[in-house]
């Protein structure tokens, strides 16, 4: 592991996005930066501009409206970036995936068909618990040797 | 120029936050026009959160609409199935039994401590004083241990369901959620008696953003918001719906008409909340906490109306007797304080707004735009240039 993806995982830079959410993910992804939880202690910092984060934090269902946003802060990120969708809709569009037929008019079937997705985290919303197990098995990736990645994602360890 | 402030620039700069925004958690476009340092007027795009969920309502069942009805807003989504179900109830002139009343404003006003303590925290975070943002965090994370502990989870809980209440209240429940009653009183004087003397928040809320109850009534505010500018205008007491009409409580209200005085009333109706919480576990009444109802709702409208932590919240149904929604609409209470929001950032005469307390009028609504992401767009005095 070289010097700079050695400081890259022991201190991240978090942007959070919130694509049109419900504010239920947005509440839990802050609580799990708060005492209790305390997300800083893996060196993590809620950063406010795209161009000084690793790692994007996505929230909720992409809209239309939305979409051109979301894209544009993905570009402004610096190499090597990440994305960590959080909850169910921002997944595959949970709930508003059924509008009659295909998903909502207004909803675009999850985060992945607009950037590419590097850790999924589900549930609605997803514990700050689970948010944190998430990260960290997104760090222990950035981490690891190449030969090792995909057994990280096969078998969820945090070991790296 | 005319409204503008006789500040001597000659230029008027248009200045947008957002989308993406470190203030602001959710995304929408504030353009202020400003002269110099002054806000001379607001432009509001708040659609970017739409998803047609009214639209979704009508192509799911009843059933299904619980919990796509529950995700307008995760922070208040206690009211809007409280209404939800309220509506498809009063389609069918049926009713809940009166337990399941009683625990429907237990846990409503579970939410409404949490989403009070949610809002405080943020206000501080907006002011620049996250030492007690982090404090209030913590305590918040009580109401939502009993929150999971009563209802099965932390936010969305789906405990309303049609024709009742999903879990019955046990006797260890009952004292878990008296001593936190005990602790977060305790820790909601502490945060008055800060919150009245600390330097910082006075002096950042105090004066800041005024809303004269004239102009509350004729931009019609609503929920705190409303009742910071004095007016005594609280759904729970004017038009009591579940088991309101059975617990007594007081309507908060605060003179101040500024940010400040937004503050205290939310934190007074913290404690407000919790002597309600007590209330009903005394006075719990005995019996079955759930009316079966037939899954088809006869043709009819219905309108139903809650007092949600952020104001008066409406839900309007009209069934053509098929087990699906023919149209339902929302009318949640940020898009009723939008007006009242836009009035507050714009200088007139000698009232001035500064750029630097933008975030703190924004916060002092207790904006939530998931919520009001209907079909408005563009709201203010003037749109998208």
């Amino acid at each position: 592991m070289g010097i700079k993806s050695w400081a890259r995982t022991k201190s991240p830079w978090l942007l959070h996005f919130n694509t049109g959410s419900c504010n239920g993910c947005d509440i839990e992804v802050v609580a799990a930066l708060t005492p209790r939880y305390d997300l800083e202690r893996f060196g993590i910092f809620l950063k406010g501009s795209p161009r000084h984060a690793d790692v994007l934090v996505v929230t909720g269902p992409v809209t239309r409206q939305i979409r051109d946003r979301i894209t544009m802060i993905y570009n402004q990120m610096p190499e090597p970036k990440f994305v960590v969708a959080v909850g169910s809709c921002c997944m595959s569009g949970g709930v508003f995936s059924n509008c009659g037929k295909g998903p909502c008019y207004n909803v675009y079937p999850g985060l992945d068909s607009v950037i590419p997705v590097d850790a999924y985290i589900p549930g609605c919303p997803p514990k700050p618990e689970a948010i944190i197990d998430g990260v960290a098995k997104l760090l222990a990736h950035i981490r690891a040797p190449p030969e090792k990645k995909a057994r990280i994602i096969e078998e969820g360890s945090t070991e790296a | 120029m005319s409204g503008s402030v006789n500040s001597g620039y000659e230029r008027l700069f248009d200045i947008p936050i957002g989308p993406q925004h470190p203030a602001l958690k959710e995304p929408a476009l504030i353009t202020l026009k400003v002269e110099g340092e002054h806000v001379v007027g607001v432009g509001l795009d708040v659609s970017y959160n739409h998803r047609g969920i009214e639209k979704a309502a009508e192509y799911r069942t009843y059933v299904q609409n619980l919990y796509l009805i529950e995700r307008i807003c995760g922070i208040c989504n206690v009211a809007h199935t409280l209404t939800f179900t309220q509506c498809v109830e009063g389609v069918q002139l049926k009713d809940a039994p009166e337990r399941a009343k009683m625990l429907r404003v237990l846990v409503e006003e579970l939410a409404r401590i949490h989403s009070h303590l949610l809002w405080l925290g943020v206000a501080a975070h907006e002011i620049g004083f996250d030492t007690f943002f982090m404090y209030i965090w913590l305590d918040r994370e009580v109401s939502l241990d009993l929150m999971e502990a009563f209802t099965g989870n932390r936010i969305t809980s789906a405990y309303n369901i049609i024709g009742g209440v999903r879990r019955d209240l046990t006797p260890e429940i009952t004292a878990k959620i008296r001593k936190g009653m005990d602790r977060l009183e305790e820790r909601a004087k502490f945060y008055r008696k800060i919150v009245e003397t600390e330097k910082t928040v006075i002096s950042r809320t105090q004066s800041i953003g005024i809303l004269p109850p004239e102009d509350a009534i004729r931009l019609s505010a609503v929920g705190p918001t409303l009742r910071a500018s004095g007016i005594k205008i609280d759904a729970r007491a004017d038009d009591p719906y579940a088991a309101h009409a059975s617990v007594p409580f007081n309507v908060i209200t605060c003179d101040g008409c500024d940010s400040f005085s937004r503050i205290l009333v939310r934190i007074d109706e913290i404690v407000e909340s919790i002597n309600i919480i007590r209330y009903c576990l005394e006075h719990l009444p005995s019996g079955p906490i759930i009316n079966r109802l037939p899954r088809r709702v006869p043709a009819g409208e219905f309108i139903s109306r809650v007092e949600a932590p952020r104001g008066e919240l409406m839900h309007y149904l009209r069934s053509d007797g098929s087990d699906k929604p023919y149209r339902y609409k929302v009318k949640t209470p940020t898009i009723s304080n939008l007006p009242s929001l836009v009035h507050m950032l714009s200088s007139k005469g000698r009232y001035v707004v500064n750029i630097a307390d933008v975030p703190v009028i924004l916060a002092s609504i207790d904006p939530c735009f998931s919520c009001t992401a209907r079909l408005e767009k563009n709201i203010g005095t003037y749109g998208k240039s």
